[in-house]
């Protein structure tokens, strides 16, 4: 165990045995074993419990609308996030701290919720459902109900990392292409976003996982109707309600399996961002 | 100092604070598009659904809101929901000072590692969490087996509860914690022991005072997490009526017997909390910058 100097006394050997050990203890048993087990659990029977789960085409609608809400919500939300923080980081305005407050609702309101009021809106009994299900026109219950609580729960994702980011790099560059004489388009392309290009794909990843995963607040508006709207997520559920423990885990770990590469992702993309952070500095120097 | 809350993954250690940076007229393009989109998108997205639930609150009487929102059953679950909360809260205060503090200060073979797993909590998708959880304290379950063999009830009960909520809430104690402790230079706590006070009064107080703002933070911001909490918890709960019902649960359950406006209340009032303590951070926040900035 080397030693650090920069932050302040060290302690004693023995107190920093002692918190490692209880950290290492913690972090194995609280984190670590819940996704161990999800594989193992998957694996008992070997690749036969996936070769069965996978028969299942209820699966494979699932894992379906599982990548069209995703490559829905994404998209949308990385527009927007793109929109937002170019509006808040690249101009002065009266009440942008009360917008970055409104934009943060979502995090702030439970899954379960951000599912509730879009049936409130949606439903039958709902404002607009009346009309829409005249319409001929399903939201709730059926995959735009889906797509628009996956957009609500993923919504602040994108513009939130971008945000301090735009913030932190300032005007300079923008304004210099723009007395050059490019056009805005230009400099969002050629100056903007390479700038932030490694934050912009941190939101993304993030945003994409909490997709792909959400659970309270699509079991809300879907209704599982099996190969159907179920999603992902939901599919596990129904088949571990349903007794099907094994492939309840088989396709969990494939949710666990994206978990495991965006924490892997997100990780490094960290690291790039405190590179280029670092760079920053020295040249502001 | 920007106050806004990142209540996201990765808190802390993506998005730092910006600097602050004086400017001054922008000659930059775009203002008016991005910015209407912005509202545009999010009126339609956040603000014109939130409204939905409020106007159907308001649509009640006082009389039908109470009733609905504070009946025995309902009563039940907001105990359980803020009891189990309460309790996973303060157990990540604890351990997750602990690991903070061992990932800051300490140099050892797989930091790295046991770093970037404080995330994963965030990144299992929560239903997941919630059937592996079960897998481990169950009955049959691996840890479970011997708990209950020891008369621990670790499943299909409040204990089961707090364990899916420990799981859930731990990185944002952690990662609260792990920026304020970085910051901290050795030279008060240095100055400390030179003036003779023990390494045990050095922590207490000199380096806990410092870092009890963002403890507090990471503790409220574990707390409602947890309150609104659903897919980790109800696999490993047992969903019990009167004992090891959460509320998020309840309000499905009224949703899904057609009590839209039984559903409406519960939910406001859980709005309401939530956003209460949520503001109660700023409000502290806020108040320790201009504290700090004299």
């Amino acid at each position: 165990m080397s030693v650090e100097n920069k932050h302040g006394i060290q302690d004693p050997l023995w107190v920093q045995w002692t918190l490692i050990t209880i950290t290492i203890g913690f972090v194995a048993i609280f984190l670590a074993l819940p996704v161990a087990i999800i594989f193992a659990e998957a694996l008992k029977d070997g690749l036969k419990t996936y070769a069965i789960a996978l028969k299942d085409p209820a699966a494979w609608s699932a894992i379906h609308l599982t990548l069209l809400v995703t490559a829905i919500s994404v998209p949308v939300n990385t527009v927007f996030g793109l929109a937002a923080s170019w509006a808040i980081a690249k101009f002065e305005f009266k009440g942008k701290s009360l917008l970055l407050t409104l934009i943060d609702i979502p995090f702030a309101v439970s899954p379960v919720i951000s599912g509730f009021i879009y049936v409130l809106l949606f439903g039958l009994q709902g404002w607009f459902g009346q009309t829409l299900s005249d319409w001929g026109f399903k939201v709730i219950f059926a995959v735009p109900g889906i797509v628009l609580v996956t957009i609500f729960v993923t919504f602040p994702f994108v513009a939130r990392e971008l945000i301090p980011l735009m913030q932190e790099q300032g005007n300079d560059e923008e304004q210099a292409a723009i007395s050059l004489g490019a056009k805005g388009w230009q400099t969002f392309f050629y100056v903007t976003l390479p700038n932030i290009r490694w934050g912009l794909l941190y939101g993304v990843i993030l945003c994409n996982a909490r997709a792909m995963g959400e659970f309270g607040a699509v079991s809300v508006v879907s209704g599982s109707i099996r190969g159907k709207t179920a999603t992902l997520p939901l599919h596990v559920e129904v088949l571990y309600n349903g007794f099907n423990v094994p492939a309840a885990f088989a396709m969990a770990s494939l949710l666990a399996l994206v978990g495991l590469l965006t924490l892997a992702l997100k990780t490094y993309l960290e690291w790039k961002v405190k590179q280029q952070r670092r760079e920053l500095a020295l040249v502001n120097e | 100092m920007e106050l806004t809350l990142h209540v996201s993954l990765g808190e802390g250690s993506c998005a730092k604070q910006p600097m602050s940076r004086k400017r001054s007229y922008s000659v930059l393009p775009g203002f008016g598009l991005t910015m209407g989109y912005t509202l545009t998108y999010l009126s339609l997205i956040v603000l014109i659904p939130l409204a939905a639930l409020i106007v159907r609150a308001a649509s009640m009487s006082l009389e039908q809101f109470w009733a609905a929102a504070f009946n025995p059953r309902v009563m039940a679950s907001y105990r359980i929901t803020f009891g189990t909360s309460l309790v996973a809260a303060l157990v990540n205060s604890v351990f997750g000072f602990i690991v903070a503090w061992s990932l800051v200060r300490y140099r050892f073979v797989g930091r790295k590692l046991l770093d970037a797993l404080i995330d994963l909590p965030f990144a299992i998708p929560t239903a997941v969490s919630g059937i592996a959880l079960t897998a481990i304290y169950d009955r049959n379950g691996i840890l479970g087996h011997t708990l209950f063999q020891w008369g621990i009830k670790s499943a299909l009960s409040p204990l089961g509860i707090c364990i899916a909520l420990t799981f859930i809430s731990l990185p944002f104690v952690v990662r609260t914690l792990q920026p304020a402790l970085e910051e901290m230079d050795g030279e008060s706590e240095e100055a400390a022991m030179c003036l003779g006070a023990s390494r045990w009064e050095t922590f207490r107080r000199v380096i806990f005072p410092a870092l009890f703002p963002s403890l507090l933070t990471g503790f409220a911001l574990a707390f409602a997490r947890s309150l609104g909490e659903y897919g980790s918890v109800v696999f490993i709960s047992g969903n019990l009526p009167m004992k090891t019902e959460i509320t998020s649960l309840l309000i499905i359950t009224k949703f899904e017997q057609h009590d839209h406006l039984g559903a409406t209340a519960i939910a406001i009032v859980m709005l309401v909390a939530s956003f209460a303590i949520l503001m109660s951070i700023n409000g502290l926040q806020w108040y320790l910058a201009k504290k700090f900035r004299g």
